[in-house]
């Protein structure tokens, strides 16, 4: 069975969701496609303090589910934890395959954000939640008392780490540089606290689980050579990837990372195509910036429509 | 209390009284932070989709939550939340951290069909 709307949204984060608030409340038919629930990463973060019109921090969840609600509320459809199994750009009728369904456009807008980098080395996917960890608010008790290495060394694994120190007895930074990326005034927080060591152009290769402590393979990046650690768990924080890989081999052009090269008005390549938030080629990734995306999406695609 | 759309298991007794009082039921075990959020809310889309699924949720932190803490399936858990599928009132699977709605469709498909 087929179904058409005007314009069709792939993520439903605060890029998506602006669009959709947008596109519906000017009469334009709008789906909203993806493959979770709707808020993006908004809805994981635990209190926005910097989205302007709230005096007080908002809860993350809560922001998100407004959004939807705001969009909802001007007929926006949703299509949730659905799958896009295949789909055709490059002509004036879009099409989308969604859970068997057809779904067909004039226009579409890819929202689809970024995720955290998983390392892809072997063990990494099979000992998630059983030793190792993308959230230190989350799973940081286990680790009290106990030894842990931390992946990264950008903002994200400097700020997870002091997050961390408040429960474990030791943390070991494994960096691929010689240097952490993070703010310096974080950054110093990490290096100055007695309880962090390094390793320093090392990257895991590799994640095992003996009894209860986890070992480590990591190469050195200068000598080729495999240091191994054992601890009792691991917390990764080693960045953001594009979520664009449902979109390779649809023509859409793209830089060297991965993300969605477009014009000021958001549009790409493709005619009729646009991209907004995260999974966009930019400097800055804001929730602010990714509204104000998805609000230039959609105006063209109102104009266009 | 978590502050989700699912109906929420206060007590090890009423989740008692719901595996045996329902054939499939989906229990999400954790707290309001970034890994149990989308399973919650993928839960909220699924439970549309599977209404022969009672899908709930169940605070990590209350003290009643030691049945699925201290289930024998989640004795190696490092990650929140704990989810936990039964069937018949018996576990039939039990994950730990944060699963995409692919993930769980599959085990739906696998465990719960």
């Amino acid at each position: 069975m087929s179904h058409h709307f005007d314009v069709i949204i792939i993520g439903a984060g605060p890029a998506g969701l602006a669009a959709a608030i947008y596109t519906a409340r000017a009469g334009v038919s709008t789906l909203v496609i993806d493959q979770s629930s709707a808020g993006g990463q908004v809805k994981t973060t635990h209190q926005v303090a910097n989205y302007p019109g709230f005096i007080e921090p908002v809860l993350g969840h809560q922001l998100a589910a407004n959004m939807k609600k705001q969009a909802e509320r001007y007929g926006t459809r949703f299509e949730l934890a659905a799958d896009i199994t295949e789909m055709d750009l490059t002509g004036d009728a879009k099409w989308l395959k969604v859970d068997g369904e057809t779904y067909t456009s004039k226009a579409v807008i890819i929202a689809t954000g970024s995720s955290p980098r998983l390392l892809n080395v072997p063990g990494e996917q099979e000992l998630k939640g059983s030793g190792i960890s993308y959230c230190a608010t989350c799973d940081g008790e286990f680790y009290t008392g106990k030894d842990i290495v931390v992946v990264g060394g950008g903002n994200s694994a400097m700020e997870e780490s002091l997050m961390l120190l408040q429960h474990v007895n030791s943390i070991t930074v494994i960096h691929q540089f010689d240097t952490l990326q993070a703010e310096k005034i974080t950054a110093d927080k990490v290096m100055q606290h007695p309880k962090v060591s390094f390793l320093w152009s090392h990257e895991p290769r590799g994640f095992e689980k003996q009894g209860e402590r986890m070992v480590i393979k990591a190469e050195n990046l200068k000598t080729q050579e495999i240091v191994t650690l054992e601890r009792d768990g691991v917390f990764i924080f080693a960045g953001m990837l594009p979520n664009v890989a449902i979109l390779r081999n649809t023509g859409l052009q793209m830089n060297a990372y991965g993300y969605i090269t477009t014009n000021e008005s958001m549009a790409t390549n493709l005619p009729g195509v646009y991209a907004a938030g995260d999974v966009r080629d930019k400097r800055y990734r804001q929730i602010t910036t990714s509204v104000g995306d998805g609000t230039i999406a959609a105006l063209e695609v109102i104009r266009s429509v | 209390m978590l502050q989700t759309n699912l109906e929420h298991i206060t007590s090890k007794e009423q989740l008692q009284q719901v595996i045996e009082s329902n054939e499939k039921v989906a229990v999400c075990c954790g707290r309001m932070g970034p890994m149990c959020i989308p399973v919650y809310e993928i839960f909220e889309v699924l439970r549309e989709k599977h209404p022969d699924i009672k899908f709930m949720d169940m605070e990590f932190d209350s003290p009643d939550a030691e049945v699925i803490r201290n289930l024998p399936e989640c004795r190696t858990f490092r990650g929140l939340p704990f989810t936990v599928y039964y069937r018949n009132g018996q576990v039939v699977k039990a994950t730990t951290s944060i699963q995409n709605a692919k993930q769980i469709k599959e085990i739906i498909s696998e465990v719960l069909a």
